[in-house]
């Protein structure tokens, strides 16, 4: 039986009346790569950010093991341009980082060139690179990524999500990601969560994808296949799948559009 | 002749040398006005300094900080928008100096000193304040510089790493309250965050890396105390003003010479 890093018991998170998460309950095992879905507001990162101590539960608690040690590569990374700043530089403020490792970190995740490169010209798959580095650099036990290929092409992401399972399968650490490529995470990961306010379902990815709720939350049976699996219904409507097909051909523009923006 | 001079230099020195890499820190954090905001609460302090006979390098650093942890409060709450809430802050807290300064009908205050600074008025113990509080500053900012540099960069990354972000928010606010009251006698209230700006926005041109940069920013701030006192002495002008407008024109020159960035 492996060793227990997290678990969430019961979170809730109410803010000004609006309640963004609740009944939240997962966990996270030694080595388990657990991969969080869900739409655009849903509260994914909010519940990655409990962890990650950034926000306190209004309800709940998060418990994690003393031995936890969190690597967080966040969604991107904004440094002020009059900052002027080297990766190297930027790498070395990892707390009680040994310097010797900087270098050999960078060259993991294959980017060793940009070592004396600003960190202001960086493109959107390098910068994504560095801050994996960054989070590897803590030494953890658990990989925190929020939606780790923000601003990649698509190439670019499959040779990042390749990356990720090459270093977890070395270092043996635990992965907690949040992402909506379904197609790309799904066949590496152990346990998939779905959430929107509350744990929709969870389980393997094959009991996921079969499950209802994923699939009214995320489109009809099959459609994993495609990239455009955007469907997303904001109330769980069951069992009407010729009616809210409809719906969705008239929506799916908008929804593309509300998914691009909300990132930039 | 040449003592008020040479402790004019020496003064001045003193504060832009730390000026520099602080203001480098309020330039990175985009604090320009936060800074301003502190600086003309300075002013009150002074008053509140001759009212209830303390010490005006200690009434001054007290108001700064005070108004520091107000400001923090106050923007936690969101009651309005923090740019806002500075010029409120800021304005009204000269205001309220200048009307306190008008009640010390005893003491009499040169005002445009205060406002604009005199350089050439320092003495032996403004002396002792500035390298006393100078070396402090610059002694906290060498302990804590990767704390500090690793919450500018990224706030959160700083947290989860597990750096106490929030005790390091606070130093810096001290920080910068304690060269504002070492620097006041210098270039006065209106123009401090000049001194504390405008050098650093000059050197990022010229450097690489952070401490480059601060470095470049502390030799930039005693070029132009240098030229300013010089200025002043020549052509008799305002000793602050001068030091603003010299390294107003370093600025205006490093960004028009013909090189990039690096």
């Amino acid at each position: 039986m492996s060793i227990r890093l997290v678990s969430f018991e019961n979170i809730g998170i109410t803010f000004d009346q609006r309640i963004l998460l609740s009944n939240i309950d997962m966990t996270i095992d030694e080595g388990e790569i657990v991969t969080l879905i869900g739409p655009n507001g849903s509260g994914k990162s909010t519940l990655i950010r409990t962890l990650l101590g950034l926000q306190a539960p209004t309800s709940g608690k998060v418990i994690r093991n003393k031995a936890l040690r969190i690597g967080y590569m966040p969604q991107k990374l904004h440094i002020d341009p009059t900052l002027p700043l080297t990766v190297r530089h930027f790498l070395a403020l990892v707390r009680n980082v040994n310097k010797r490792d900087i270098l050999p970190t960078l060259e993991k995740v294959g980017v060793g060139y940009l070592l004396d490169s600003q960190v202001h010209v960086l493109s959107g798959g390098e910068t994504q690179r560095v801050l994996l580095a960054r989070a590897l650099l803590s030494r953890p036990n658990l990989l925190v990524l929020d939606e780790p290929v923000q601003g990649v092409d698509v190439n670019g992401q499959v040779a990042l999500y390749n990356l990720i399972e090459d270093i977890r399968n070395e270092l043996h650490c635990a992965v907690l990601m949040v992402s909506h490529d379904l197609h790309l995470v799904m066949a590496k990961t152990d346990t998939v969560v779905c959430i929107n306010q509350h744990v929709c379902c969870s389980g393997t990815p094959q009991q996921v994808t079969g499950h209802p709720a994923y699939q009214a939350l995320f489109g009809i049976p099959g459609a994993e296949e495609s990239i455009a699996i955007y469907a997303h219904q904001h109330d769980h409507v069951h069992d009407k799948h010729g009616d809210v097909l409809d719906a969705d051909t008239s929506q799916d523009g908008d929804h593309q559009d509300h998914t691009h923006c909300s990132h930039h | 002749m040449m003592d008020f001079l040479i402790r004019a230099l020496i003064g001045g020195l003193g504060v832009a040398a730390v000026a520099g890499p602080l203001g480098s820190f309020v330039v990175w954090r985009r604090m320009a006005y936060f800074g301003d905001t502190l600086a003309h609460s300075a002013l009150l302090g002074v008053a509140l300094g001759f009212l209830l006979n303390v010490n005006l390098n200690l009434a001054i650093i007290v108001l700064c900080v005070g108004l520091a942890a107000v400001l923090v409060t106050l923007q936690k709450k969101h009651i309005i928008a923090t740019d806002t809430l500075l010029g409120i802050l800021a304005h009204s807290s000269l205001s309220l100096g200048l009307v306190a300064v008008s009640f010390l009908d005893n003491i009499r205050i040169d005002l445009m000193a205060y406002l604009f600074g005199d350089l050439l008025a320092i003495s032996q113990t403004d002396l002792y304040w500035v390298y006393g509080g100078g070396l402090l500053v610059i002694a906290l900012l060498v302990a804590f510089w990767k704390p500090l540099l690793a919450m500018t960069v990224n706030e959160e990354l700083a947290k989860v790493e597990g750096y106490p972000v929030e005790s390091i928010r606070l130093l810096l606010m001290l920080l910068v309250a304690l060269v504002i009251a070492v620097a006041m006698k210098i270039v006065g209230v209106l123009l401090i965050t000049s001194l504390m700006i405008i050098p650093a926005a000059t050197a990022r041109k010229l450097s690489g890396t952070p401490i480059q940069m601060a470095s470049i920013a502390s030799f930039i701030g005693c070029l132009s105390v240098c030229g300013g006192l010089w200025a002043s002495y020549h052509w008799d002008t305002p000793t602050g003003p001068s030091v603003v407008v010299c390294v107003a024109m370093l600025f205006l020159i490093t960004y028009s010479l013909p090189f990039r960035r690096r």
